[in-house]
């Protein structure tokens, strides 16, 4: 039996209120007052899909070891880079680099679902556990419907045959190329083609057929199915969709738009996440993906989704909120906004890719050092052990530390130094296992960071190497608990 | 303990250079403004000079790596020219080759020259950068007033002492130095400023605000030492000998094992104690006259004061507030305005204090001239809390 072992999601702490967006730009697209409820996730600058793919990895190994993971998809159609594979470093900040097969997917809106059937089949064929990231973090153009209606956020799926929480019953997909959007290569936005044709010659024509192809290779009805999952940014066109195959209105999952909006081509997971906290043995669960095309997979519930133990999911991260009423903000957090950084943004971000090489494991996996002598947790991991009393040579073995907790030391909030969101937070961390290093601090507010304070790592963008291309450096930074 | 270098060194002449933005100088300038008072000062031939030391620290934006660019602008008799950099212990550094040069009895007469060139990029504070190649890929975004304002909170927290205390008590660690450099005319600021002016500035990096931090500025100051013997023989008198140099770098420990709490400077403890005892000095609250510390930040003051193991542990902020410091302290600390007011180009610092000790025990410190010092400490503190080089010299007159 095949299916999925585990879930895991990541949504970004900040949620831009669209009435503030709407205020902002009403003078010059007043018919978006309609949307202009609720809030979308916003991801911090520091954020982009490979970090909140991995935040999503990570809560999906809340229950399982990444070492077993045999196959990694990264799906996104916001991969930071074009040429080096993005899940190769969702791969390394998981510290799994061995016996491990890793692909990005992308290019629709429904790479999440393309990826997950893959990673399905791939652990169906005695593939091992296979891990399904996906992630995505549009662009939209200023005071466009998109702008509303888009959000950021991750998920994460982790397929297998063993304590299967929810076995895969079937899927199908038809691949045909119709163009509702597009973003093509010299664009950072997405070009809409009208809705009413959208419903009318895409989905209505091409969704249907896919479903009752789906069901009748299940051998199942639409009435059989609990929760139905088809992201749209027309929140009409799922129920209609559902009620032209026989599913139930009653199953019709929330497209989760108050308060997250649709999160790209990890939408279709994300709901699934959304489900799958809450779905009960026995539950059928279809999910359907558009994007030149459908896929459609059927999946059923087991004993063991109750078994499966606690992590922050979907409903953990969206508690996890800070609403954002500076729209400029947000337009400058994009890089949409020619904000005055000041003469210390222009420091030269050249990354020495061969530094980089070397210490993959300290960078990009926060692994240190822990002394055979004297047992001392250190980092980072170097030729001599830091303990004053042992100074031991070549005595240290690695000694991962991503996943533990650490206090605040001392810190300051520093107006002087250039950050995308002034003042910067930064300070000594402490690790109680030993260890501490001078951290940046991230999603920090002045009532949460004292001393003493508990912090937890996540991977984040450190700079942004605008000269090269935009080259991304990410690194660890300490985020309250 | 090594023997030492006590009374084996004697200054024979010094020079500094107006402080401040100097629009006006490129670091050549202002080396040579420095230098022909240290010259004339010391009374010999430039021929003389045996061998020099040349102490810069940020040569990203400054004069550039060797010894050639002191031996080119003084066009110096080819003699062997040492380029020392040490943040900002470089002065101290560059004072203390000249002077193992002659306690060896390799030179007679050696030169120490520093000097920073810092208002040559275009924006506020000290030039920034990424750092080393791996360290940016790291290393806090941070900047100096970030990395000793966390000293802050950490006394804080180590001691239980209120964030409205500590403020009066670095306020008033600037307040003093404002109040002495306006009696100096080679200071950058010279401005008295009240007490409520500086609890009110914006804040640079909480808990620091923009009183709470030192000038950047341009300058360089030199020296020129030789034995007592030869200086005596020269017809001097008044001489000022040099009775300790002791130098203490850290090696990881605080930034990277727990055991350290990010209070106190570690090193400034080790070497301000081995100071002590290369100069035979068992009680030096009671027996050193004058301090110039390095007060880059006023926090950093405060507590350098106790790893001086001048006031207690944790009490530095009450002997601060008791005015213990003050020019008309028990102990007058930065009494030609400090890193603060006198103003803190990096390479040229540790110079410039020994330049007013050398001023103070010879009486030519006009209007803020102590009655009768007789032992000074200077102090440089390179780096961060957590990381860091300190140097710490002891001179005196010569009796």
């Amino acid at each position: 039996m095949v299916g999925i072992v585990a879930y895991g999601a990541y949504v970004p702490r900040l949620r831009l209120s669209r009435q503030a967006v709407y205020d902002a730009n009403k003078w010059f697209a007043a018919g978006l007052r309609g949307l202009a409820k609720g809030e979308r996730s916003m991801a911090n600058w520091d954020e982009d899909s490979i970090t909140m793919a991995v935040e999503a990895s990570r809560d999906c190994l809340t229950s399982h070891k990444a070492e077993d993971v045999r196959n990694l998809y990264f799906a996104s159609t916001t991969h930071p880079f074009k040429d080096r594979q993005n899940a190769g470093v969702i791969g390394t900040a998981l510290n799994i680099e061995q016996n491990l097969l890793a692909s990005d997917v992308g290019g629709s809106q429904k790479a999440g679902t393309s990826a997950l059937i893959a990673g399905l089949n791939a652990s169906k064929n005695g593939g091992g556990p296979a891990l399904v990231a996906a992630a995505d973090k549009r662009l939209t153009r200023v005071a466009s419907a998109n702008e509303l209606n888009y959000g950021d956020g991750a998920a994460a799926l982790l397929c297998g045959t063993e304590n299967v929480i929810a076995k895969l019953v079937g899927h199908h997909s038809v691949s045909m190329d119709f163009v509702d959007h597009f973003r093509g290569d010299e664009s950072d936005f997405d070009y809409n083609w009208e809705e009413r044709w959208i419903r009318d010659e895409g989905y209505s024509k091409i969704v249907p057929p896919a479903i009752k192809a789906a069901l009748a290779a299940c051998k199942l009805k639409g009435a059989d199915i609990s929760h139905f999952i088809m992201p749209s940014l027309m929140p009409a066109v799922p129920k209609q969709m559902a009620k032209m195959c026989g599913v139930g209105e009653g199953a019709v999952r929330d497209l989760l738009g108050a308060n997250l909006g649709d999160t790209g081509c990890a939408h279709a997971l994300v709901m699934l996440v959304d489900a799958l906290e809450t779905a009960k043995e026995g539950d059928k669960i279809m999910v359907v993906a558009f994007g030149q095309g459908v896929d459609v997979l059927v999946l059923e519930v087991t004993a063991e989704n109750a078994r499966l133990p606690k992590r922050k999911g979907l409903s953990g991260w969206m508690k996890r909120r800070k609403e954002e009423t500076n729209y400029m903000k947000f337009l400058a957090f994009n890089e949409m906004l020619p904000i005055d950084k000041g003469m210390r943004a222009e420091f030269d971000k050249k990354t020495a890719l061969s530094i980089l090489w070397r210490k993959r494991d300290m960078i990009y996996g926060l692994v240190g050092g822990k002394c055979r002598v004297c047992g001392t947790v250190q980092f980072p991991r170097t030729p001599v052990c830091v303990n004053p009393n042992c100074h031991a040579i070549d005595s240290q073995d690695p000694y991962n530390m991503a996943g533990l907790e650490a206090n605040v030391m001392s810190f300051t909030a520093d107006s002087l130094t250039y950050s995308p969101d002034p003042p910067a937070y930064y300070g000594m961390i402490t690790f109680p296992e030993g260890g501490r290093f001078m951290a940046d601090f991230t999603d920090s507010d002045k009532e949460q960071v004292k001393v003493g304070a508990k912090m937890r790592m996540t991977f984040r963008i450190r700079d942004n190497d605008q000269m090269r291309g935009g080259f991304k450096r990410y690194f660890w930074k300490a985020a309250p608990v | 303990m090594a023997r030492g270098i006590k009374d084996k060194v004697a200054i024979l002449g010094m020079g500094c250079s107006k402080f401040g933005e100097r629009w006006d100088s490129g670091a050549e300038e202002l080396m040579l403004e420095a230098y022909k008072e240290c010259i004339a000062d010391a009374g010999i031939d430039a021929k003389q000079i045996n061998a020099a030391w040349f102490s810069t620290a940020i040569d990203e934006v400054h004069v550039g790596k060797s010894g050639i660019p002191l031996s080119t602008t003084l066009r110096l008799p080819n003699i062997p020219v040492t380029h020392v950099e040490n943040m900002c212990a470089s002065g101290t550094e560059a004072f203390r080759g000249a002077c193992y040069a002659v306690a060896s009895g390799a030179a007679d007469f050696a030169l120490a020259l520093g000097v920073e060139k810092l208002k040559d990029t275009g924006y506020g504070g000290l030039p920034g950068g990424r750092g080393a190649p791996l360290q940016q890929l790291w290393n806090a975004n941070g900047t100096a007033p970030g990395n000793f304002a966390q000293l802050a909170t950490a006394y804080m927290t180590a001691h239980g002492v209120s964030a409205d205390d500590l403020k009066k008590a670095i306020g008033h660690v600037s307040w003093k130095s404002h109040q002495n450099g306006a009696k100096n005319p080679k200071a950058h600021l010279q401005k008295a400023v009240d007490m409520e002016t500086i609890l009110k500035a914006p804040m640079i990096a909480s808990p620091l605000g923009l009183f709470d931090c030192c000038g950047v500025s341009d300058g360089a100051a030199a020296a020129i030492v030789t034995t007592p013997e030869i200086a005596k023989s020269l017809g001097k008198s008044n001489i000022v000998s040099v009775k300790a140099l002791q130098l203490s770098v850290s090696n990881g420990s605080e930034s990277g094992h727990n055991s350290w709490d990010g209070s106190y400077f570690h090193t400034t403890r080790i070497a301000s104690k081995k100071a002590y005892e290369e100069a035979g000095i068992k009680n030096p609250r009671n027996e050193v006259s004058m301090f110039e510390v390095h007060d880059c930040f006023s926090v950093t003051e405060l507590v350098t004061m106790e790893d001086l193991h001048i006031s207690e542990t944790g009490k530095g902020w009450k002997d601060v507030l008791d005015g213990f410091y003050d020019a008309d302290g028990k102990i007058p600390c930065q009494i030609d305005g400090g890193l603060k007011c006198f103003g803190h180009p990096i390479g040229a610092s540790g110079l410039r204090m020994l330049y007013e000790m050398y001023l103070q025990f010879q009486g030519r410190a006009g209007a803020r001239q102590l009655k009768d010092p007789r032992i000074g400490m200077t102090h440089n503190l390179g780096g961060a809390p957590r990381e860091n080089v300190s140097s710490v010299a002891i001179v005196g007159r010569f009796e």
